[in-house]
């Protein structure tokens, strides 16, 4: 008879001294708990800073990043409700046109068209999706995916907005670099945290209630349409914020901010780095943007590229890098007889 | 202008439901939104273009070959991605989407994007109908939407794996206990679905230059149609496609073509504050659930 041996998993010693007050016993084990925490924030912090060592170019990515980790970041919260994005771009190009609108037509300044432009575009977005939310299944991810391309065919078609030539010779965000590096970063800090204290509170455990059984929630007479809403209209926020920075970025808006790219990339970003925890789309963000830029010879074939990571991680690695990193740093594997 | 509103509208309205139906189908029956329709039909609209110019078969070979070939490809979609994420709508959506975008993207990578990629039309030449001039080409899409119906609808009714995928589509766990194959029964309607997609590309690309937009804008009618209509509802289908088909040439002509994508805009909005689950869908009303 041959001995035969299977996967035993277990916790590292580690782990399981820090999860109470002993964390304080020793710096090893207060280092286990906040550098995988404050690492990320110290590089996010620090890399603005090394504009002369790496160049402007790749500060510029870095803003790109932290817009793309953003929409993923407004992708996870829809994903907690049980709502399947696919169309971020509605989200994006909302809070877009509404601060290129605000900023052309009446001349405000960025610091008063940018939060306005955000609330406007949220509140825009969650109006439109407000009757979807009353049915189950696919339909959300249906509507999402046809209201941005609906939206630049009325555009071109009806003209308004600067109609194929968008609107430009907008007001520059500011003079300074330092303030056009560090808003994306901040508001990628305040989302994260935000996100992740929101998801672990009473009100979290509701919206993730109403994705694992919606039945169950309503008989503990709990409104879900009003929290479903509720959790649209944040993640729209969080989705719009980007929009209306990219648009005074650029001092121009147009019909590419509803574009399909604004779509796929967020949602590649959130599936492989994770979902569920907020770290992981930050993760996936970090991983594919820089990524994408180093390809960018490669043209059109970087979203066949997407598409490729889409299908093989939603096959072959369904819970992302995130948690499998989270799995070997918590946990270590050893092989067991069996008996 | 009466009788050009009324065929031409026809024509568009049989357009409009050639697309849509092969999408519909096959959510209809195994509820699987196959978001890469898009991608299938303009990969039937190259196939066919390439197995006429490089393999130089006839158009009746090529025809048949394409519908083959996607359908197949739809199977194996089901089989091969499709059956390891089933139930969980996340991964269902995500996978066909990407499925769908990466086969666009992936033309458009190739340099399928210039004018030379055109299918040829059937016969040449045209008729007139109560002084409106009509090519036969839209009247062979009017005559393929009829025939498609009549043998949808006898497909259904009279023949076995057509009742069997109204079982599934009415009930999944009877119809398993009563020993019908879900997953074969799924994977048949998504190759279904795919077939469809490739004869409305045969049949209503010649009328235009193949370019990769038509992919994302089939995907979008598709969707539009089924939200207006009811996703899963055949008849459903059918009504929609009459409702924007004439609104659309009405709009088309007294505004400007340009409009006519704005009419979906305004059909999907006005639905969805209305009847959200479409005109004739069912089902998906959180209440109904129960």
């Amino acid at each position: 008879m041959t001995i035969r041996y299977r996967k035993e998993r277990l916790d590292r010693g580690i782990k399981v001294r820090t999860e109470d007050i002993f964390a304080l016993s020793s710096y090893k084990e207060i280092l286990y708990l906040v550098l995988p925490r404050a690492l990320p924030v110290l590089f996010l912090l620090i890399f603005p800073l090394l504009k002369g060592l790496v160049g402007l170019y790749w500060e510029k990515v870095l803003i790109i990043t932290c817009i793309t980790a953003l929409l993923a970041l407004s992708w996870d919260l829809l994903a907690s409700v049980g709502l399947i994005s696919l169309g971020q771009a509605l989200f994006f190009g909302a809070g877009a046109y509404l601060t290129g609108y605000l900023n052309h037509s009446f001349g405000w300044p960025p610091l008063v068209t940018i939060p306005l432009g955000t609330l406007g575009g949220a509140l825009f977005c969650t109006l439109f999706l407000l009757p979807v939310l009353r049915i189950r299944g696919v339909y959300f991810a249906i509507v999402t995916l046809t209201l941005p391309l609906l939206l630049v065919r009325v555009i071109e078609a009806t003209k308004i907005l600067g109609g194929t030539e968008g609107l430009s010779g907008l007001s520059r965000l500011s003079e300074n670099i330092w303030v056009e590096l560090y808003i994306p970063v901040l508001a990628l800090f305040l989302c994260l945290f935000g996100f992740r204290r929101l998801i672990n509170m009473d009100y979290g455990l509701v919206l993730q209630g109403i994705r694992d059984n919606d039945l169950a929630v309503m008989s503990g007479a709990i409104n879900i349409h009003k929290f479903k809403a509720q959790a649209v209209f944040i993640a729209a926020l969080a989705g719009a914020f980007p929009g209306a920075f990219m648009t005074h970025y650029y001092q121009f808006v147009g019909m590419p901010a509803f574009a399909l790219d604004f779509s796929i990339l967020p949602l590649t970003c959130a599936v492989l780095g994770g979902v569920g925890n907020f770290a992981g789309p930050l993760l996936g963000a970090f991983i594919l943007v820089p990524l994408s830029e180093i390809l960018r010879a490669f043209g059109t074939l970087r979203v066949v590229f997407y598409s490729a990571i889409l299908i093989v991680c939603v096959v072959g690695l369904p819970e992302g890098i995130f948690h499998y990193l989270e799995r070997k740093y918590h946990q270590f594997e050893r092989l067991v007889k069996v008996a | 202008m009466i009788s050009y509103i009324i065929i031409y509208g026809l024509v568009n309205s049989v357009t409009l439901a050639l697309i849509a139906i092969g999408f519909s189908l096959t959510f209809g029956i195994s509820g699987v939104a196959n978001f890469a329709y898009g991608g299938f039909y303009l990969l039937s609209g190259y196939l066919t273009w390439m197995l006429l110019n490089y393999l130089k078969l006839p158009l009746v070979l090529a025809v048949f070959l394409t519908v083959g070939i996607v359908a197949l490809i739809g199977f194996l979609t089901y089989w091969v991605i499709l059956l390891r994420v089933r139930g969980i709508p996340l991964s269902e959506v995500i996978a066909t989407f990407a499925l769908g975008v990466g086969i666009l993207e992936l033309f458009r990578w190739a340099g399928f994007v210039t004018y030379e990629f055109t299918l040829p039309i059937f016969i040449k030449g045209g008729i007139e109908i109560a002084g409106v001039p009509l090519d036969y080409q839209r009247l062979f899409i009017i005559g393929i939407g009829l025939a498609l119906v009549i043998f949808l609808y006898i497909f259904t009714h009279h023949t076995r794996i057509g009742l069997s995928f109204r079982g599934i589509a009415q009930n999944e766990h009877t119809a398993i206990s009563l020993g019908i194959e879900s997953d074969w029964t799924a994977a048949l309607s998504l190759s279904l679905g795919s077939a469809m997609a490739g004869l409305a590309a045969i049949a209503i690309l010649p009328l235009g230059i193949i370019s990769i937009n038509v992919g994302y804008d089939v995907l979008l009618i598709a969707v539009a149609i089924g939200i207006v209509g009811g996703l899963e509802s055949v008849p459903g289908i059918l009504v929609a496609s009459l409702i924007l088909g004439y609104a659309q040439v009405i709009t088309g002509l007294y505004l400007s073509p340009e409009w006519m994508m704005v009419v979906y805009l305004a059909a999907i909005v006005i639905v969805l504050a209305i009847k959200p689950s479409g005109l004739f869908g069912k089902f998906k009303q959180l209440e109904e659930r129960v």
